[in-house]
């Protein structure tokens, strides 16, 4: 409870820091708005139920980009490790997408798909996709040979090992790498949104962008507001629970 | 005692003594391959372990006895010989000869209880329940019955390895085999295992091949203690010790037994070094 209160005294701070600034007038309030006009975007975005169905656009866009990448990613992180012949191939590609900025996706994802739902789902893929690849592997790799070896004489034989000891070892590495690559995804959708508009669906970028185009500073902050906020919730709901089992079972230190 | 109509076997049934196995070594060979050129690890190797006994492997390090233990467990092969358990060759691995190892090789993603049913989960015609009886009897065995839940973290490296007997146990393999189990342990928790060990071999009638650098700690477990000289590995002597059990590692007779085993033992590894 005292966390909580010290939490929300910080961002009360930062919310009178800023509407004083807004009073000082320092900077044109075209480019500051206050955060009563932040506010009063919002509620009627909300009302008008823009916002809830450009959020949707976004996150219909990233869960489903985000699960292929999964879905993809796991399985060749785990022939990857397995069989030198994908670690030298694929193990190697896989490392040097992922050294890419997965913005760099978007003009080869438009020419290929057009101003289409597949470009923007081709960027999240790629975004996801490498990360996990790469952690899988790692995972796998720093799995203790022993474990293998315990199973084995307890009768484990090679599809069981895999799912049953080698998958679950792995597992800190792996929900290490899901995180980044949801980074990744999210990153990269928002800079696709931003730049390229889709006439299927408006997402959260697509606001951001138009809030430019507009001179709309209060949308602007706004949507960036509630990118941010999404973004903590993905990681409350979604990463916290796993990353806390991960923790109390491996007894690894609390972050 | 069987009977021919039973669809599955239950858990008394499964926590039936069964018969131990017998082990039969002939002129066992292995060879490795490291920095230096081929390195043999075992040169024409016999031994030979009856059904219930406790075997003690003892030898400096690179002696080949955790080499011939994973033989026997079937996880490595012999270059050239033969490895019988109960008059079939072992080819693999499997829950007749279970394994423990130096370091726990507990699964950190399971809890105590999750590690003692891993073995059990691979058993068929077991029904939940079964397991679950099995695995709370073998937990019982070791003492563990409160850590049930806890993680394998939160364990001291003690009751780690008595997790680790209760998993090898709970198959109820007829062999089991020990690769240092007790090495990374104090004095203390030690002993209190050694007397656990004792009780448990003779309640649940296992054969034990058991392999250790503690001499005391071979005298005080085994029915027989066999000599390693290292470089390469070859069995030089043998040392029946016929104390009464259960033994307690300070007696006055066990050290008695203890120093002619490490008189031996020196002896085996000063040729070593004088041949070298």
């Amino acid at each position: 409870m005292k966390r909580f209160l010290l939490a929300a005294l910080f961002f009360a701070v930062l919310l009178l820091i800023w509407e004083a600034l807004f009073r000082a007038k320092i900077w044109s309030p075209v480019l500051v708005p206050s955060p009563r006009q932040v506010a009063a975007y919002l509620e009627g975005a909300a009302v008008d139920g823009t916002l809830l169905k450009a959020t949707i656009v976004t996150m219909r866009r990233l869960v489903i980009g985000y699960i292929i990448g999964l879905v993809v990613g796991l399985p060749l992180g785990l022939l990857t490790a397995r069989w030198k012949l994908w670690q030298d191939t694929v193990g190697t590609l896989a490392l040097g997408l992922q050294g890419l900025p997965s913005v760099c996706w978007v003009p080869l994802a438009l020419l290929w798909f057009g101003q289409t739902e597949a470009a923007m789902l081709f960027v999240v893929i790629m975004g996801t996709l490498w990360s996990v690849v790469i952690a899988t592997e790692t995972g796998v790799r720093h799995v203790p040979p022993i474990y293998r070896r315990a199973a084995l004489t307890m009768g484990s034989k090679s599809l069981h090992i895999w799912f049953k000891v080698i998958l679950p070892a792995a597992l800190p590495f792996i929900v290490s790498g899901m995180k980044q690559g949801w980074a990744f995804a999210w990153r990269s959708l928002m800079a696709a949104e931003i730049f390229v508009t889709i006439l299927t669906g408006f997402g959260l970028g697509q606001l951001l962008h138009y809030g430019r185009e507009l001179s709309a500073m209060e949308q602007v902050i706004g949507i960036m507001i509630v990118i941010v906020v999404i973004g903590l919730m993905a990681d409350k709901i979604f990463f916290s629970p796993i990353e806390k089992f991960l923790h109390r079972r491996w007894g690894t230190s609390q972050a | 005692m069987h009977l021919a109509h039973r669809h599955h076997s239950s858990a008394t049934e499964e926590l039936q003594v069964i018969a131990p196995s017998k082990l039969a070594i002939e002129n066992v060979s292995k060879s490795f391959k490291g920095g230096s050129g081929s390195v043999l690890a075992l040169d024409r190797v016999s031994l030979n372990v009856a059904e219930g006994e406790f075997v003690c492997l003892v030898g400096a390090s690179g002696c080949g006895k955790t080499t011939l233990l994973n033989m026997i467990a079937g996880l490595e092969k012999p270059d050239s010989g033969t490895v019988c358990a109960d008059g079939r060759p072992v080819t693999g691995p499997g829950r007749e000869r279970l394994v423990m190892f130096q370091e726990p090789a507990l699964f950190p993603w399971l809890n105590v209880f999750g590690n003692v049913l891993f073995g059990l989960k691979l058993k068929p015609n077991l029904t939940k329940k079964d397991r679950q009886d099995v695995a709370k009897y073998y937990l019982e065995l070791v003492g563990l019955s409160r850590f049930e839940r806890a993680n394998i973290h939160e364990l001291s490296g003690g009751m780690k390895q008595r997790v680790s007997l209760a998993r090898a146990l709970a198959p109820n393999p007829r062999m089991l085999l020990m690769d240092e189990p007790f090495a990374a342990l104090d004095a203390l928790t030690r002993e209190q295992l050694y007397g656990d060990l004792q009780r448990i071999w003779k309640a649940r009638n296992k054969t034990i091949v058991f392999v250790t650098h503690n001499v005391r700690e071979a005298a005080c477990l085994g029915d027989r203690v066999i000599v390693f000289s290292p470089r390469p590995g070859r069995i030089r002597e043998e040392f029946a010790v016929d104390l009464p059990r259960p033994r307690d590692i300070n007696s006055v007779d066990l050290a008695v037994h203890a120093t002619e085993i490490t008189k031996a033992l020196k002896s085996h590894s000063q040729m070593e070094v004088a041949a070298a």
